[in-house]
Order: C-alpha cells, then sequence, then structure tokens
C-alpha cells in the first residue's frame, strides 16, 4: 500500500435506494476499473437492501467547488429571501405544497 | 429415513459449508477492504443455503436434530464434500480459482436442482441461483482480470488452476446417493454436466490467456468422507466452539 502507483483508482458510488428516488452519493471506494467498481459497490454499500440501482464514476472525474470560493459562490444568495416562492397565500384547495 | 436422500443433501450441503468456512477464514484478511467484503458476502450466502439443506436434513431424523448438530458434531470421515473446496486459502488465485472451478458447476447444478421433484431441494435451489449466478460472475471476472492481468498474476492464477485442476473431475463423479437420487427424479445427473462445465470453464479460461490444463489425473474422496490433510485442521476451527462448550447457544 506504500507505493501510490500500485493502488486503484478511487470511485465514487451513488446508489438509488429506491424506483422513483434519486441516485444519491453513498461513498467511495477503490477499483481497477469501472466493472469492478460496479461489483464493489454492490458488495460494500447494497449488501443490506439498500439499493435498486448503482452509479459508479471515478472521482477524478469530478470537478469540486473550492471551499476557500464559498465566499463569492454561496454568501450573495443569503439575503436574497425573495427568491424563496413564499411571498404569496396559497389557496385552500392545493395540497401538498 | 431415506438414507439416500440423507446422503444425497450432504454432499450438497457439506460442500456449501467447507467452501464458506474456507472463506469466512479470509474475513479481515482480504487483499483489499472491498475484496475482504464481497469474499465475505459469498461466504454467507453459501452458509445461508448450507443452512436451508441442513434443516431440510434434520427433519428427516425421527429423534430430534437440528442443522446445528449436523453441521458441527460430525467427523472428518462423516463428511461429504468435494475435495476442491477444501483445499487451502494459498494465495489471491488459489482462493479465486477454486471459486471460479466451483461456481461454473455450482450455477450448473442448481439449474438442474431447481427441476427436481422434490419440492423443498427445488425452493432451496430457486433461491440460490441468484446467489450463484452473482459469484460465477465475479470469480470469472477475478480469471480475467488476474490471467490478462500483470506477468505476476498471469502466473500465479495459471498456477493455481493448473493445482486445482485434478479436484474438478470429483464435482461429476456419481455415488451410491447420487444414482438414487437420479432414479426417483430428485437428483441431478452430474454426468450430463461435465461437457457443458468443462467447455463452459474453458472458454472463461481462454478469455484470461490462460491455458486449459490437460485433463490425465484427478483426485476423489470426498463425496465418501475420504477427505485431504487440509480438513482436519479446517474442522477443528469449524467445530471449537462446539467442541469446547457442547450445545452452546449464542
Amino acid at each position: 500500500m506504500s507505493d501510490k502507483k500500485k493502488n486503484w483508482p478511487l470511485w465514487e458510488v451513488f446508489v438509488r435506494s429506491k424506483n422513483g428516488l434519486e441516485h444519491r452519493h453513498f461513498g467511495s471506494l477503490h477499483a481497477a476499473d469501472a466493472e469492478m467498481a460496479l461489483e464493489n459497490a454492490r458488495d460494500v454499500y447494497t449488501r443490506r437492501n439498500e439499493g435498486v440501482s448503482i452509479w459508479v464514476v471515478e472521482s477524478k472525474h469530478i470537478t469540486a467547488s473550492n471551499p476557500s470560493d464559498n465566499g463569492e459562490l454561496f454568501e450573495p444568495a443569503q439575503d436574497k429571501v425573495y427568491r424563496h416562492p413564499t411571498f404569496y397565500d396559497l389557496p385552500d384547495e392545493v395540497k401538498h405544497m | 429415513m431415506n438414507q439416500n436422500l440423507y446422503h444425497y443433501i450432504l454432499t450438497i450441503a457439506d460442500t456449501n459449508l467447507i467452501l464458506g468456512q474456507r472463506l469466512g477464514e479470509l474475513c479481515g484478511h482480504g487483499p483489499s477492504l472491498e475484496t475482504d467484503i464481497a469474499l465475505t458476502n459469498i461466504s454467507l450466502d453459501l452458509i445461508g443455503q448450507t443452512r436451508s439443506y441442513f434443516q431440510y436434513a434434520a427433519s428427516l431424523f425421527d429423534e430430534e436434530k437440528t442443522e446445528d448438530d449436523i453441521a458441527f458434531l460430525r467427523k472428518e470421515r462423516e463428511y461429504r464434500n468435494v475435495l476442491l473446496v477444501e483445499q487451502p486459502n494459498t494465495h489471491f488465485g488459489y482462493v479465486m480459482a477454486r471459486q471460479f472451478l466451483f461456481d461454473v458447476f455450482h450455477l450448473m447444478f442448481l439449474r438442474e436442482l431447481e427441476i427436481s421433484k422434490d419440492e423443498t431441494l427445488a425452493a432451496i435451489a430457486k433461491k440460490g441461483i441468484k446467489e450463484a449466478s452473482y459469484h460465477r460472475r465475479f470469480s470469472s471476472d477475478w480469471i480475467k482480470r488476474l490471467g490478462d492481468g500483470t506477468e505476476e498474476s498471469h502466473t500465479k492464477i495459471q498456477e493455481a488452476v493448473n493445482n486445482l485442476w485434478r479436484y474438478t473431475n470429483e464435482l461429476f463423479q456419481m455415488t451410491e446417493a447420487d444414482v438414487a437420487m437420479v432414479t426417483e427424479g430428485v437428483g441431478v445427473d452430474l454426468e450430463a454436466l461435465k461437457e457443458p462445465y468443462y467447455e463452459a470453464v474453458s472458454e472463461v479460461l481462454k478469455e484470461a490467456t490462460l491455458e486449459v490444463p490437460e485433463r490425465k489425473y484427478f483426485q476423489k474422496g470426498g463425496k465418501e468422507g475420504i477427505h485431504t490433510e487440509h480438513m482436519g485442521y479446517l474442522l477443528s476451527d469449524l467445530q471449537y466452539m462446539q467442541r469446547a462448550f457442547p450445545d452452546m447457544k449464542w
């Protein structure tokens, strides 16, 4: 394990727990290729009946936002409450909103 | 009691049990976290199937017997598993070669057992087919990966396949119980599986750029209770708790 070149690449695992729901990030694992990643994901993340579908994607293909950019990315939205659709009254007949 | 049926169930169940035990030995010792969990899952699938078989076997007795009595309280000569599955986890290549050589057989066998006239065996087989299908896929993938991998992995997996090959023919050996059960429409005609088995195995080996060993000389004995030298050690692990604390319960 000390030789980094010998480590399998890292994969991110997304599992859909029920038909109709979306895939959710479950965790990550190591695998040599996509097929092995899928099998490993099946064994590591769905052995307690957690899923009906699995996606795997190699972690290096995910571009993530940098936490140090959080100020410019997310803070400007904090004081814009008018973007929430909460400024009108719903008729009583409308349910499940 | 139907002695032939009892022995027939034992041969199937013991093979599952002993392979499950072998794989269980790797719990916490797998080459990576992922393969560790995968092998333990397979172990638990096999032991789960074993329990169904043993519960059925226990019900055949007039006196009261449990699945645990059958699993833990027999002597070496009373276990009827094939020799292949008791072979040790020499290295990962052996673990995968053993698994692959068994899985190909296991899936074919269960597909035949599913149409048995014995409803209990047919039901157990039906449930096991899905598990065995995944096992076969998992081990076949590994054979291809190792065979077509690095020079070292190729050499090691070829060595394992060559060494375990001598135990494959026993999978198709018809014991007295087998013959009797086939006559009754309960058992699987193992002879008929032989050619398709070697074809299926050869196909994967070729895809894995491995050589198919030439068949010359085969070992047998497990189905009659004559085991290799590894079996005693395995049983001393397996039976330890029941021997040290008779009738213990969790």
